[in-house]
């Protein structure tokens, strides 16, 4: 944390009131002008989860209120029984290893190429790169699903070297298709895991690089002794963030399959639950259960890998 | 650096253009397509046409797209604001202030920016339904600060941490007037880490598509992601993927704008808000 919190109240309080009445002041002022977000960011998030918890307690459709009924860990028990579940959570536990493996290691050649890029390059690229992340998910996922599609795509012909012919469908099977969706998202927030990994490169010390030089070290050697240790930090909150963000991957597989051929996931089946079966029950229990599995993760990474993430506030 | 190295990574530079821009360029292509044009399998297409254009601005599917395209800017602009007013308090009391609870505050700020979408639609469906909100600029405008909030919190305290705000007393010592001290000096210094703030909550509202999807019915309320994952074509023996990529490249206008003009502002504030040393 900065320096500047030491000596802030002349500013805030020019009466300069002393000691004890002083801190207590600006005590209270701190919650004034910080109370409404922290009170806004709980009732759009807090409530609800709740408000699901109990939910998912009851047999409860919108259609057919009357005959709501509390059922206790009832929807759970069907759900963790139903092999629906576990596909979607397995498609859903997929997506998210492949993109995040490949978003890291992708990523990392693009913070080197980005580092290490002439000057004038620079400011090119650093806009480009922005271009992924900026562009709409959706925009994305039908950039990539009329790419493959039979009817508009260009692939098949440009891969019939590959065996690729006319009529490859792509989203014919469970396993072409979750390699397109798992391509576009790649596409999409690669550039983002890049921009973190480029801020963990620019905090190595040159000094330590210059010294393994004359000692002798290979790029290779550098890279693996001195480079990835001085930055673990920030790979970590890189790929904490983006494996949470992949864990909700919904915008792709909608456009892309709406679920078809087993390309189910979490967040989408919720969605299915809820929205169009409105099974208001049965879909606060998948919520919960993805918000649980969320909370593992993050739970996980922050014990497991001991990510610390007020670290990576800076503070 | 020898010359080997440096062309060698000015080619890793250009393969990082093409990879950034190809898919934008493909979208593109194809929206210039006409619907016979469509399946030629090919990248380009073989006469330039504006049909699809035309469609989604003027002709059948206009119905569908143009509100949508007003709903998505008012309601992104709306959540960008309150979320940067909010932000804005909290972050200078985070920045400045001594105060218990700022930890808890940025935390929570954390968990809220984690929290898996779909799990705060369900209630919020039953409970729209209920009180009225559903399919309205508020009922969208509330959900969405939950995705603008938290990332404006942490980005506007990183920025305001970097403030200078002994400055604010030199000017007063200088004889300027407290109001005046803050308008000529802390104004003008935080008013780009503010504005970087409101860029990249305006991206994270304008890329919804679940709680746009799952909140709204209609065109009185539904926002562009929602209407271009809905939309099926003038009719069904036509293709829908041309009107499709014009809508695209439509609503991409205006981020691909704000990150040209703002790219080096828009890093330093994403990297800021995660990754700051």
């Amino acid at each position: 944390m900065s320096a500047t919190l030491d000596r802030p109240v002349s500013a805030v309080d020019p009466s300069g009131g002393r000691g004890n009445d002083k801190s207590r002041a600006e005590r209270k002022l701190g919650w004034y002008l910080a109370g409404p977000a922290f009170v806004v960011m709980l009732l759009v998030t807090a409530y609800p989860i709740v408000q699901a918890v109990f939910d998912s307690l009851f047999d409860y459709r919108l259609t057919d209120p009357q005959n709501s009924s509390f059922v206790g860990l009832g929807n759970y028990g069907v759900i963790l029984t139903d092999s629906v579940w576990w596909t979607s959570f397995g498609v859903t536990t997929f997506i998210t290893v492949v993109t995040v493996a490949v978003e890291l290691v992708l990523g990392f050649g693009l913070a080197l190429v980005m580092l290490n890029a002439l000057k004038a390059l620079r400011p090119v690229l650093r806009t480009v790169i922005l271009i992924p992340y900026a562009v709409i998910t959706v925009v994305s996922a039908f950039a990539w699903q009329f790419a493959f599609s039979v009817d508009s795509g260009f692939v098949n012909s440009w891969f019939s070297f590959l065996g690729a012919t006319p009529e490859t469908d792509w989203f014919g099977t469970q396993g072409l298709s979750l390699f397109v969706i798992c391509l576009a998202e790649i596409w999409k927030t690669t550039p983002f895991i890049s921009l973190l990994l480029l801020a963990g490169l620019a905090q190595v010390p040159d000094v330590l690089q210059e010294a393994a030089k004359v000692d002798g070290a290979s790029w290779w050697q550098r890279l693996r002794r001195v480079t990835l240790p001085n930055m673990k930090a920030a790979i970590m909150v890189a790929v904490l963030f983006r494996t949470l963000d992949a864990f909700r991957v919904f915008d792709s597989v909608f456009v892309m399959t709406a679920g078809a051929n087993n390309t189910e996931t979490v967040s989408f089946l919720a969605y299915r639950q809820t929205i169009e079966r409105v099974e208001i029950g049965l879909g606060s229990a998948v919520s919960v259960l993805l918000f649980l599995s969320v909370v593992l993760i993050s739970a996980l990474f922050i014990k497991g890998f001991k990510v610390d993430l007020s670290q990576a506030r800076g503070e | 650096m020898s010359t080997r190295e440096k062309v060698g990574w000015g080619i890793g530079g250009l393969l990082i253009v093409v990879y950034c821009l190809f898919p934008v360029a493909w979208i593109i292509s194809l929206s210039f397509k006409s619907s016979d044009d469509i399946s030629n399998g090919q990248f380009l297409p073989t006469v330039f046409s504006g049909a699809n254009y035309e469609q989604i601005l003027v002709g059948d599917a206009a119905g569908l797209f143009l509100p949508a395209l007003v709903n998505s800017f008012g309601i992104c602009i709306i959540a960008t604001f309150i979320s940067c007013l909010l932000s804005m308090f909290a972050a200078y009391a985070i920045a400045r202030l001594d105060f218990p609870g700022k930890k808890l505050i940025l935390s929570t700020a954390l968990a809220v920016a984690i929290f898996p979408v779909i799990s705060i639609v369900t209630p919020l469906f039953n409970l729209w339904r209920q009180i009225g909100l559903y399919n309205t600029w508020p009922g969208l405008i509330i959900p969405y600060l939950s995705l603008t909030l938290p990332i404006s919190i942490w980005t506007l305290s990183a920025f305001f941490r970097e403030i200078p705000w002994e400055m604010e007393q030199a000017a007063q010592v200088d004889g300027a007037t407290p109001w005046q001290a803050f308008r000529k000096v802390i104004v003008p210094l935080a008013a780009p880490g503010v504005f970087t703030t409101a860029i990249i909550a305006f991206f994270l509202a304008w890329n919804d598509f679940v709680y746009g999807i799952s909140l709204t019915s209609t065109e009185a309320a539904r926002p562009v992601p929602a209407a271009l994952g809905l939309f099926s074509g003038a009719s069904q023996f036509e293709s829908p993927n041309g009107p499709i990529a014009a809508a695209a490249v439509i609503v991409t206008i205006p981020v691909v704008l704000l990150v040209l003009l703002f790219q080096r502002r828009i890093v330093a504030g994403l990297t800021n808000g995660a990754v700051k040393g």
